[in-house]
């Protein structure tokens, strides 16, 4: 359920140091050349994440229908509407089934991530196994599963392999329906914590765990004394990125179920007001409300588990 | 990079943006008048449709082609989009959105005439076709649909056959009784729910107006209560409460197939669904390809019957229109003509003609026979019906509600059938007097 937006970064080396004092001209030539290397990043962040941002936030503020010419603004009535109305909170309960998911995802992920980045048989097929769900197409994802979970499907036809005959509906009632589908997103995401965990684990120095063997230490002292602290900083990321992605669940309800039975997240809440009933401008608000929740979030986050250096050795 | 110079772009960013959001509207009320002379009307032009099926299978090349023979300067190419609403609605933020359309249900009607050219006035266009008031702003017409559709039941008329069912049911409660003689005597699903597509269920708001055999139902929705004892719609989503609370549906909903219903149906596995004149074609195609007989889809209209006779309500398809941006709009307008009036596409949809005097399709002789009577619903308060719905929020045209109302019947949901009516009720009329006041 974690799902991280790649930001551009471009490092700039300094330049040799030169030995004579530089002229007018070369400084003027040093001040720009950052910001050449700038130009396609900056200009690309913009387009597609600032400049929306900056058109949701103006949207939120008018009573636009998505598509008439006519907009007015209605000053901070959608966002009165937003906080006066209950029921458009009320869907973040179903966000709980995949922050319980995460926990189960980033325990895996852990577990995964320590046996696999020590000497084991067929490390680099097991790594590649686990990494694969993250890259098929979300899309094709839900339409899969779909079938996965249907009556009679992959799932009732593994579990009869194995004696279970079970008559259940997965996507039939709220709790199934919303625990299947948060079993989903562990399938999809696990891959990403996996990886992200087991660059943190192969950045620790080796001779860590050689002179740990030798003072006597199993793989579980190993894990605890030094991959843990070593890896705090991403386990903090992931946590954060987690949480997130649980409160802004949408592309695997919406396509495998629409947000039927009981398994409407906010998003999908938002994108039925902008696109069903053509409440642009409340949508808008609706997201804005959700970008501050995350930011919130996020920021206690932060406060509770501050930022500190490694130091292993 | 320094935050600061960061911030400052994006703030400026932010100023400059909001700028270049409206659209102009310098060509409002053009019109595409119909070519005098068609070996003189030139240009290509594309149309946009929502038929992808036809554009994949060249269907609609041949149709084009045919077209030359007339238009021989005319060149025309199409679009298929699927997810039509959504992208089509962006699209019309700029001026590229084809040159002819069918016009999204989005668009409010008082709109038109700002994203659409005119095909004319009303008074002459009502000579020869049918359903002008859809889309009249202030005595112009702005689309025209190819196809009429009447909402019913296709169902495997071998199946009901075989549970001892020859006669149409003529009330809710004979309807349910022969979906269970379906489900006691034959392995069919007596009722296919397409709840995971979702449109079918949303077509039940079609049954506005068969039921009291009204023409003024829309109007009736814009005024009264749609949920008020009797009201249309209460006896429609009360017959789909009994069907799903009986247990006469597809064993899991949530995971059903659209595209696999239509041959399913056509074998006999699925015994009826909602849908409409439209789909009849369709399911004749599937059995054709499962090798089994078409002339087993049968089609049957809703169970209730005023005065001794049934009702089936007709109302246009998308409507297709010209943009009102378009360099070729002599081009378009002869292609929504002849697409309407000549091409054969009504024929080969075994649809219903916009054309006030084309005759019954083959398909719908059973209708004749038991002296069916058609109505044509008056659209007269139909944007306003659109804007309450908007306002509620109840979405009368979004499968969310009998969604929810389907999943209340097989208990997936906690409440009552009564309860959750009255909290739709209460939305509606209260953003009724909202609107009014």
């Amino acid at each position: 359920m974690t799902d991280t937006t790649q930001k551009a970064a471009v490092e700039v080396i300094p330049a040799a140091p030169v030995p004579a004092p530089p002229t007018r001209r070369t400084r003027v030539r040093r001040g720009v050349t950052p910001w050449l290397f700038l130009v396609a990043p900056l200009a690309l962040l913009i387009t597609f994440t600032y400049a929306p941002i900056a058109n949701m936030i103006a949207y939120s503020f008018t009573d636009w229908d998505g598509v008439s010419p006519e907009l007015h603004s209605t000053g901070v009535e959608n966002y009165r509407e937003v906080f006066t109305r209950p029921d458009l909170f009320e869907v973040f309960w179903v966000s709980g089934y995949y922050l319980a998911a995460s926990v189960v995802q980033i325990v895996l992920a852990l577990y995964f991530a320590t046996i696999l980045s020590f000497n084991v048989r067929f490390r680099n097929f097991f790594k590649g196994v686990l990494f694969f769900p993250y890259l098929i197409n979300g899309v094709a994802i839900g339409f899969v599963f779909l079938y996965f979970f249907q009556d009679g499907g992959t799932l009732d036809s593994v579990l009869s392999l194995f004696g279970v005959k079970t008559d259940h509906a997965w996507l039939g009632t709220p709790v199934s329906a919303n625990t299947s589908l948060a079993g989903v997103s562990v399938w999809r995401y696990l891959g990403l914590n996996f990886v992200l965990f087991l660059g943190a684990i192969q950045s620790v120095p080796g001779e860590l765990y050689e002179a740990a063997e030798l003072d006597g230490a199993n793989r579980w002292h190993q894990f605890r004394h030094i991959i843990a602290p070593g890896i705090k900083p991403v386990l903090a990321l992931t946590v954060i990125l987690s949480i997130s992605g649980s409160l802004s669940v949408f592309e695997i309800p919406y396509i495998m179920t629409g947000g039927a039975t009981g398994t409407e997240t906010f998003v999908i809440q938002t994108v039925n007001l902008a696109f069903r009933f053509n409440k642009t401008g409340l949508a808008s608000a609706a997201a804005v409300v959700l970008l501050l929740i995350i930011l919130l979030v996020t920021w206690v986050q932060r406060r509770l588990v501050p930022d500190d250096k490694v130091d292993l050795v | 990079m320094n935050r600061r110079t960061a911030l400052a772009m994006a703030v400026g960013a932010a100023l400059l943006i909001p700028g270049c959001t409206g659209t102009g509207g310098s060509s409002k009320g053009a019109d595409a008048k119909a070519p005098d002379d068609p070996s003189k009307v030139t240009g290509t032009i594309k149309v946009l449709t929502v038929r992808t099926d036809l554009v994949q299978d060249g269907t609609l090349k041949r149709y084009a082609a045919e077209f030359s023979k007339t238009y021989p300067k005319v060149k025309v190419e199409f679009e298929g989009i699927t997810d039509y609403e959504a992208e089509v609605k962006i699209r019309m933020n700029t001026e590229n959105y084809g040159d002819v359309l069918l016009i999204p249900a989005v668009i409010k009607k008082s709109d038109y005439p700002r994203f659409f050219a005119s095909l004319g006035t009303q008074e002459e266009r009502a000579k020869k076709y049918r359903f002008t008031d859809f889309t009249a702003v202030d005595g112009k017409v702005y689309g025209q649909s190819p196809v009429a559709v009447s909402p019913g039941f296709v169902y495997n008329k071998r199946i009901w056959k075989e549970a001892g069912v020859t006669e149409w049911p003529t009330t809710p409660a004979e309807f349910v009784a022969d979906l269970k003689a379906i489900k006691a005597k034959t392995d069919a699903i007596p009722y296919y729910t397409n709840f995971s597509a979702g449109w079918p269920l949303s077509s039940w708001t079609s049954v506005d107006g068969a039921v009291t055999c009204d023409p003024k139902a829309t109007d009736k929705l814009a005024e009264g209560d749609p949920w008020a004892k009797g009201a249309d719609l209460r006896v429609g989503d009360q017959l789909l409460y009994d069907i799903v609370h009986e247990g006469l549906i597809e064993k899991d909903p949530t995971t059903s197939n659209w595209e696999e219903s239509k041959p399913r149906t056509a074998k006999g596995e699925i015994a009826t669904q909602w849908l409409g004149t439209w789909a009849i074609v369709q399911f004749q195609d599937a059995a054709k390809k499962a090798g089994v007989n078409p002339d087993d889809i049968g089609f049957m209209p809703f169970p209730a019957q005023t005065g001794g006779k049934f009702c089936a309500t007709i109302a246009p398809d998308y409507n297709q229109a010209v943009n009102v941006h378009s360099p070729h709009k002599e081009a378009a307008r002869a292609w929504i003509d002849w697409f309407t009036d000549k091409s054969g596409y009504v024929e080969d949809n075994l649809a219903l003609s916009p054309l006030k005097d084309a005759p019954l399709p083959s398909v719908l002789k059973p209708y004749e026979d038991q002296g069916v009577k058609f109505i044509e619903l008056d659209d007269a308060q139909g944007a306003k019906v659109k804007q309450i719905d908007n306002e509620s929020e109840v979405g009368l045209y979004a499968p969310e509600y009998r969604q929810k109302l389907v999943d209340l019947a097989r208990g997936a949901r906690k409440g009552s059938l009564d309860d959750f009516l009255a909290d739709l009720s209460k939305r509606w009329t209260d953003t009724q007097k909202n609107l009014g006041s």
